[in-house]
């Protein structure tokens, strides 16, 4: 499955009644029902994201958190991959194989359509084309094909196989959709199933499924990832183990809730925010149901690395520009030393080691102005009004996986609000307006962007920015600077 | 998705709903062959490949051994499987090519083959001497000369499903659960490869989907041990 730019966030409306989610549950796979098995790389379309999967049918959302059936395609088949090329969409799905009663004599199909959007009068598939395909005995079985379309090179190639012997490569015409006369498929992994590839700074992955699919929460899949200077291999693991002699690096397992995680799809928002698809075989928090998640991905050492969505709870938010921490611009409050004056607070203590009370919110709080208070970046002293409690907030939509947020300094509804003039300041009260939800985004470099669903007078998405080492502002977002990127730490 | 191989003979809701079309099944009809797999093992030695892996081996014709699915590989019951007496001798025996044992009401013959790849695809074997391919334990024996005893080797291996190995009638590894075959998969304890004749015996033991093996030694820096020699008697009778 490819790498997709999407150039839109998908940012809606906000919905009428709000209400904030529990802070010790995990955060959910998605909203919705997002139901699915075998998803295919979440694509953008006429602002709508789509994912198809096996049987036939699909899921929409308006905009990548709630999620809905009513994708459609023909042919039935199992699990579909889509690309945009140019302004259509290629779709692939296999009919036959996969083991389903018994056979392993498969066809991998492509077909084009100008639109995704079952509702348009420009929606339609072009007659399908076989591209590849096993007999049944041969050391292949013809399913879960996956494109890639090489930045280098704008070549097209599909991967397709499973367990039942190898993982094979084959090169697509991307003005046709059609196999590349004369070309010979090439064997580059075994024990996977449902691949994807990508290609980043000189080296493609593939990344393909290890494990058991199909038993629920019993299920053993989890997601593998090999690397090749070469389109065509040999792919590698991180011990130097060939893929097709079994290697694979864990990129995913089972977490939390998230039982058998497979069918990589690469979403690349872009800006520095990589995001993938995948479905979890069961969500013990949905009857133990297949269902579809959009998780962050970063990069390690030239591996990609599974993230996991913006946990709520309380939070340092620390500047990467200065390592300075946001907090509301009031006076700051001593502490007691221990009971030594002057300088110093050196040695052992004269007496018994005793702890010293941590400042609480009420011992400071009330001498905090009681309207709007401004807000700027300090050494993190672990203060109250340097605590910051991130809920995600329901029935407000969101972004590719997660909901929106409120961020509240601890245990006060002062809200972190984006201005009209591009600023940012702590409203005393959560009114649920777009200017107080905020999208934070996990980058691959690990830190993270945050942004206000929109604010008044600018249609540019904006995003929190250390202007000055000490100031904090909204900007439109610069992947290239550490100015608006963000870490959030247990204070 | 590939629902034969591993869980799920299960029933299946996605295959309830899909309408499958099955383009190209008559390659199933071909007449069946173990080629290009394997060749008979010849009389003169084999050294082990580059990457140490032993490629030639005794090979049981498949013993009926039904499972709908290969979650119920455990520990116990695996343990349980391979200790199990099939046919007499069965931890002793060296045998020869086209030797017989009577198991139940099979009557299954050994086979002393050149495995054409790093792995032994048992799958293969069955499918081309038409035995049964799913639902199988098969046994595998070969002899390993080695040039000097060799201190804190281990034996390494892969195999899909489960399977447990023996190095001179001693255990040596067991690999336990529905398990894909992956170099270096589960590996032994240290252990002598003894100056001279070594017998490796092995069980593997599958339902649904594909079954194969990998075994190589390797020494204490985790390098293959590739001074080695496999010669199984007698096999070619």
């Amino acid at each position: 499955m490819k790498s997709r730019t999407l150039a839109a966030m998908g940012l809606l409306a906000a919905g009428a009644a709000l209400l904030c989610f529990a802070q010790s549950r995990p955060a959910p796979a998605l909203d919705g029902e997002p139901y699915i098995h075998d998803p295919s790389t979440v694509t953008y379309c006429e602002g709508k994201y789509y994912t198809y999967g096996t049987g036939g049918g699909g899921l929409i959302s308006d905009d990548g958190w709630t999620w809905h059936t009513g994708a459609t395609r023909p042919g039935g088949g199992v699990a579909p991959d889509v690309i945009r090329i140019g302004d259509r969409y290629l779709m692939s799905y296999a009919r036959g194989g996969g083991g389903l009663g018994g056979g392993h004599a498969s066809g991998v199909h492509t077909m084009w359509s100008k639109t995704l959007d079952p509702k348009s009068p420009n929606f339609g598939f072009t007659d399908d084309t076989i591209v590849a395909s096993s007999d049944g005995v041969e050391d292949n079985d013809a399913i879960d094909p996956a494109f890639l379309l090489d930045p280098t090179t704008n070549r097209l190639w599909l991967s397709y196989g499973t367990y039942y012997g190898f993982i094979r490569l084959v090169e697509l015409d991307p003005k046709t959709g059609k196999r590349v006369a004369g070309n010979q498929a090439v064997n580059i992994a075994i024990d996977m199933e449902a691949t994807a590839m990508m290609y980043r700074d000189g080296w493609y992955y593939l990344l393909g499924t290890h494990g058991t699919c199909c038993d629920g929460a019993n299920s053993t899949y989890n997601i593998r990832v090999a690397r090749s200077r070469k389109v065509t291999g040999p792919y590698v693991d991180n011990m130097g183990i060939d893929a097709l002699k079994g290697g694979g690096k864990l990129f995913v397992a089972a977490s939390g809730r998230f039982v058998g995680p497979g069918h990589f799809g690469l979403l690349d928002l872009g800006d520095g925010v990589q995001k993938f698809s995948c479905h979890y075989e069961a969500d013990l928090d949905r009857s133990g149901r297949s269902v579809l998640d959009i998780r962050p991905m970063m990069w390690q050492d030239g591996w990609p690395v599974a993230g996991d969505n913006f946990q709520a709870g309380t939070y340092e938010i620390e500047s990467e520009r200065k390592g300075y921490a946001l907090e509301l611009a009031v006076d700051f409050v001593r502490m007691d030393r221990g009971g030594r004056g002057g300088f110093g607070g050196f040695g052992a203590p004269a007496g018994p080691v005793t702890p010293l009370a941590a400042q609480e919110l009420a011992q400071v709080s009330t001498n905090w102005p009681a309207g709007n208070v401004a807000l700027r970046l300090g050494d993190f002293m672990a203060r109250p009004h340097q605590k910051w409690t991130i809920t995600p907030v329901a029935n407000v939509g969101g972004y590719p996986g997660s909901p929106y947020f409120k961020i509240a300094i601890a245990g006060t509804d002062r809200t972190l609000t984006a201005t009209a003039d591009g600023d940012v300041v702590a409203l005393p009260a959560f009114t649920s307006s777009p200017e107080q939800l905020w999208r934070i985004d996990q980058l691959t470099d690990g830190t993270y962007r945050i942004m206000p669903k929109s604010m008044a007078g600018s249609k540019e998405p904006m995003a929190l920015t250390a202007v000055g080492a000490s100031t904090p502002t909204l900007a439109k977002f610069d992947p290239k600077s550490d100015k608006a990127r963000w870490m959030f730490k247990k204070p | 998705m590939n629902t034969l191989r591993k869980t799920a003979m299960l029933a299946m809701g996605t295959a309830a709903i899909l309408a499958l079309q099955v383009f190209a099944a008559a390659a199933d009809d071909a007449p069946r062959s173990i080629a290009p797999y394997f060749t008979p093992a010849k009389a003169s030695t084999k050294a082990p490949d580059a990457d140490g892996f032993l490629q030639r081996w005794l090979l049981l014709e498949p013993i009926n051994k039904p499972n709908r699915t290969n979650t119920v590989f455990v520990d116990s019951y695996i343990r349980a499987a391979f200790t199990t007496e099939y046919f007499p001798n069965q931890f002793t025996v060296i045998p020869h090519d086209g030797d017989k044992v009577k198991v139940g009401e099979q009557e299954l013959a050994w086979h002393a083959l050149d495995s054409a790849n790093w792995n032994v695809k048992l799958f293969r074997f069955a499918y081309g001497l038409n035995k049964p391919i799913y639902g199988v334990l098969f046994w595998a024996v070969t002899v390993v000369n080695s040039p000097r005893d060799i201190p804190n080797a281990r034996m390494a291996v892969g195999s899909n499903s489960a399977s447990m190995w023996w190095l001179n009638g001693k255990e040596a590894v067991i690999l336990s659960g529905d398990r894909r075959m992956v170099m270096d998969d589960c590996v032994s304890k240290r252990l002598t490869l003894s100056k001279g004749r070594n017998v490796i015996r092995g069980a593997v033991i599958n339902g649904p989907g594909m079954s194969d093996f990998c075994v190589r030694f390797i020494d204490e820096n985790g390098q293959p041990i590739k001074d080695l020699s496999m010669s199984l008697e007698n096999a070619a009778k």
